[in-house]
């Protein structure tokens, strides 16, 4: 502790030296002010006694980005704009249409829902009961008189499974199950 | 001999000299010149403005203003927009419209910030005041659209009628059909903040068919794109104008009806709404494009080259509000088109994503700064920045009265040297002599407000967070910057010495906000009893700050000068901390020895041996500090 002189202000350690000056101010400063990246815990730069902290029922534990309150300084409105902005985008799906050769009605689909080919055709035969048969690049579907196909933004018919999938969720307007001599010229080996 | 001259001058003179006196600074001063005149200036003074409505009391002020017909008062402190304060802290209205009801029948004009206003406040406005002209709701709360045909009914002299950015309960579009069919004088309406679905359409397009006046008119999301041509036709007179809903599928006709609305208007300068907005609708706002002043594209969720397509239409522009889908291409195309730009806002589209959804970065400023010798005000939120970026900016924008950026990751270091960002936001306040307003972000240490206090003596407000290292950073703001009248600070490690040793400096200023920060409950005890001007409010949802030990850090502070003395409709998470409370220091739980009961005990020790405010003197007199 420094020596009492008069009203020296070193008594009361409430001196805030400038850098350069003598170097007890130094001293007085909080040396257990983290530095860098790590959250400043309230406690720590008020007094470098461990205990002090313990005795605060505050225990200001460091937040994830996640649950910093007011952070980044946006308005609620904002905020709001851009959430229902995003959860429409999260709902909205990909629907077409769904055409089977001798079923009575159409089906639709939401293409969004598939993450891949597997996975769409496994919904076709289960919805219209049918094996779709093996796929190759070359040979189109094998082993079955159903071959599905697409009908693209151009107009044009298409084999499902021919190009990479965002293209063709991107570009699919309806599907057709073709069925015996209606497939035979996409390529299916009967 | 002089005397004399004063005394010949009738009352009425002087009171027509100082109608001449508008700004509330000079009138000011002119009742201080002496008695009389501040008598005369008293009874003659019609607009107070109150930037915090607990810093005095409605009897007070009507005390010593008979005549008041334009009021503005500010509520909740600023980071209430972004949810530190917590719902219930304050800010009602309702006892100033009660005390106005009774003094200020002739009262014209009300415009509030920040205030909590209830259908009763509204109606009261309706009941009371028979020459109500002006109605300004700034991010208020807490009525509905009851209220507002409550006022629509009565106000047969409204002119202005603004929501703008309020929390209104929107029970509907009926609101709108409570203007008589013999209303005609509404000049500005902004209604863009209701949510609901329902629009009274029809009596909004007879509304602005017969107030041949109507100037500003910015439409709510519920009324349709297809329907503002209509309403456009109906007022070709408009300067500023807010759409709704921007987006529909596209249809030719409505697509030139739009176009041929937007050309009639001769008179607008400023677009705004926009909502979902579909770019090819957006040619049809082109004829407006080279008048236009200020458009404001903060909630149009397009790409950069359509964004660009459109500005570069408007080389008259000088206020900009976007999204960060501009990215910095856009911003260096927006820097060679629009060369008569002030103002920019830059907001973030994806805020909480854990990485950057678009390319703008620091050079998107940059450019702008580089090629708009105008620009003055700025809000950039991005996710990286650089002191060399900063000090550019500094360099060529020595014009900059507002500065806000806001770096996405709190204490992102410069991404080039990895060091704090001192250097940078230095060069700022060191060239731009004028700048009033200014928000840190980014990694920074003490140094950063070194320069604030050396160079920022324009400073007013500063906005702080996750900044700082020691209480030095917080003295060197508080004793150096001259003008500041608001700083809010969360999340630093800003304890109790500042504060204590730089309290007269805050009967200098508005306002004081420290969230998160480590300012003890002891030094909030000391501090409000010492200093009786000052309100010292503490807020803390988690319970009362005295069921834990002194030396326990608060959670949030606001501390505000007042001459009406601490208020009495706080909420039980507000504790103020009274003037005449002995101050009895809760050593209980406190580590014997302990720094702060050491400090603690120093001030009390030395209380003892002389007045408070001369020891506070002598602390700011040494020369260490």
């Amino acid at each position: 502790m420094a020596s009492e002189k008069d009203l020296n202000l070193e008594a009361t350690e409430l001196r805030l030296g400038l850098p350069g000056t003598s170097g007890e101010s130094a001293k007085n400063q909080t040396s257990a002010t983290p530095r860098g990246n790590k959250r400043a815990l309230p406690e720590e730069s008020m007094s470098s006694n461990a205990t002090a902290s313990k005795n605060c029922d505050q225990e200001i534990a460091p937040c994830t980005k996640a649950q910093v309150v007011g952070w980044p300084p946006i308005r609620s409105y904002r905020k709001n704009n851009l959430q229902s902005k995003k959860s429409e985008a999260e709902t909205s799906g990909i629907y077409v249409k769904v055409s089977m050769e001798g079923a009575p009605y159409l089906r639709k689909i939401d293409l969004k829902v598939f993450k891949g080919y597997p996975e769409l055709l496994k919904a076709l035969e289960d919805m219209f009961k049918f094996k779709a048969g093996e796929y190759s690049e070359r040979e189109g579907y094998n082993g079955s008189e159903f071959v599905p196909t697409y009908e693209d933004k151009d107009g044009d018919w298409m084999l499902v499974g021919d190009v990479p999938w965002e293209m063709f969720t991107n570009s699919c307007k309806k599907l057709r199950i073709m069925k015996g001599s209606e497939a035979r010229g996409l390529g299916c080996a009967v | 001999m002089q005397k004399k001259v004063a005394c010949s001058f009738p009352d009425e003179v002087l009171e027509h000299v100082f109608s001449f006196i508008q700004s509330d600074k000079d009138r000011n001063a002119v009742s201080m010149v002496c008695k009389s005149w501040y008598e005369i200036e008293r009874w003659c003074r019609r607009k107070i403005f109150i930037g915090n409505c607990y810093a005095v009391s409605p009897r007070m002020v009507i005390r010593r203003f008979p005549k008041v017909r334009s009021i503005e008062l500010k509520g909740k402190p600023h980071f209430a927009d972004f949810n530190l304060v917590p719902d219930g802290w304050g800010g009602y209205v309702l006892p100033w419209i009660a005390e106005m009801a009774g003094a200020y029948p002739w009262l014209e004009e009300i415009r509030l910030k920040r205030m909590v206003v209830t259908d009763e406040c509204l109606e009261l406005i309706a009941k009371s005041f028979k020459n109500f002209k002006v109605l300004v709701l700034f991010s208020c709360e807490g009525f509905s659209t009851d209220g507002l045909a409550a006022i629509a009914a009565s106000c047969m002299n409204l002119r202005e009628l603004d929501l703008r950015d309020s929390d209104v309960d929107d029970l509907g579009g009926h609101w709108l059909s409570h203007f008589p069919e013999t209303y005609t004088s509404l000049v500005s309406l902004n209604s863009s903040c209701l949510g609901s679905d329902e629009v009274s359409l029809s009596a909004l397009e007879r509304l602005v068919g017969r107030c041949t006046n109507l100037r500003t008119l910015r439409l709510n999301r519920a009324v349709p794109l297809d329907k503002i041509a209509n309403i456009l036709g109906r007022a070709p007179q408009l300067v500023d104008f807010g759409t709704g809903t921007y987006g529909a599928d596209l249809q030719s006709d409505v697509f030139s009806s739009l176009a041929g609305a937007f050309s009639s208007c001769k008179e607008l300068r400023s677009l705004s709404g926009f909502w979902d907005v579909v770019p090819a609708y957006l040619p049809a706002i082109y004829p407006v494009c080279s008048r236009l002043t200020s458009l404001n594209l903060s909630y149009v969720t397009i790409q950069s080259p359509d964004l660009v397509k459109l500005l570069r239409h408007c080389p008259s522009l000088q206020r900009l509000l976007v999204l960060d889908y501009i990215e910095d291409s856009g911003l260096e195309a927006l820097s060679s088109s629009c060369k008569e730009l002030q103002e920019l806002r830059v907001f973030p589209s994806d805020p909480f994503g854990e990485e950057p959804n678009v390319s703008l970065t620091e050079q998107g400023l940059v450019s702008v700064c580089l090629a708009c010798p105008k620009l003055q005000s700025v809000l950039y939120f991005c996710r990286r920045m650089s002191n060399v970026a900063l000090v550019t900016i500094a360099q060529n924008c020595p014009n900059l009265t507002r500065f806000r950026l806001c770096i996405i990751e709190p204490r992102t270091a410069d991404f080039l040297t990895l060091e704090p960002l001192d250097v940078g936001f230095g060069a700022i306040v060191e060239h731009c002599k004028d700048l009033r307003r200014l928000s840190l972000s980014g990694l920074l240490t003490d140094r950063v407000f070194e320069y604030i206090g050396r160079y920022a003596k324009k400073l007013e407000m500063l906005s702080v967070a996750f900044a700082g290292e020691s209480d030095l950073g917080l003295h060197h703001v508080l004793s150096g910057c001259e003008s500041l009248r608001k700083l809010e600070i969360r999340d630093c490690p800003f304890g109790d010495k500042a504060l204590l040793a730089n309290a007269a400096k805050l009967e200098t200023m508005r306002s004081l906000w420290m969230s998160s920060c480590a300012v003890s409950f002891g030094a909030c005890k000391l501090l409000g009893q010492k200093m009786p001007r000052l309100n010292v409010e503490v807020i803390d949802e988690s319970g009362p700050p005295d069921s834990r030990p002194d030396s326990c850090p608060v959670d949030k502070l606001y501390i505000y000068r007042s001459v009406a003395g601490p208020r009495f409709d706080m909420p039980p998470f507000v504790w103020t901390m009274e003037e005449d409370s002995a101050l009895q220091l809760n050593t209980i739980g406190n580590p014997i020895g302990s720094e702060w009961e050491h400090n603690m005990k120093g001030i009390q020790g030395l209380r003892a041996q002389m007045p408070f405010v001369l020891y506070l003197a002598e602390l700011s007199n040494t020369s260490q500090w």
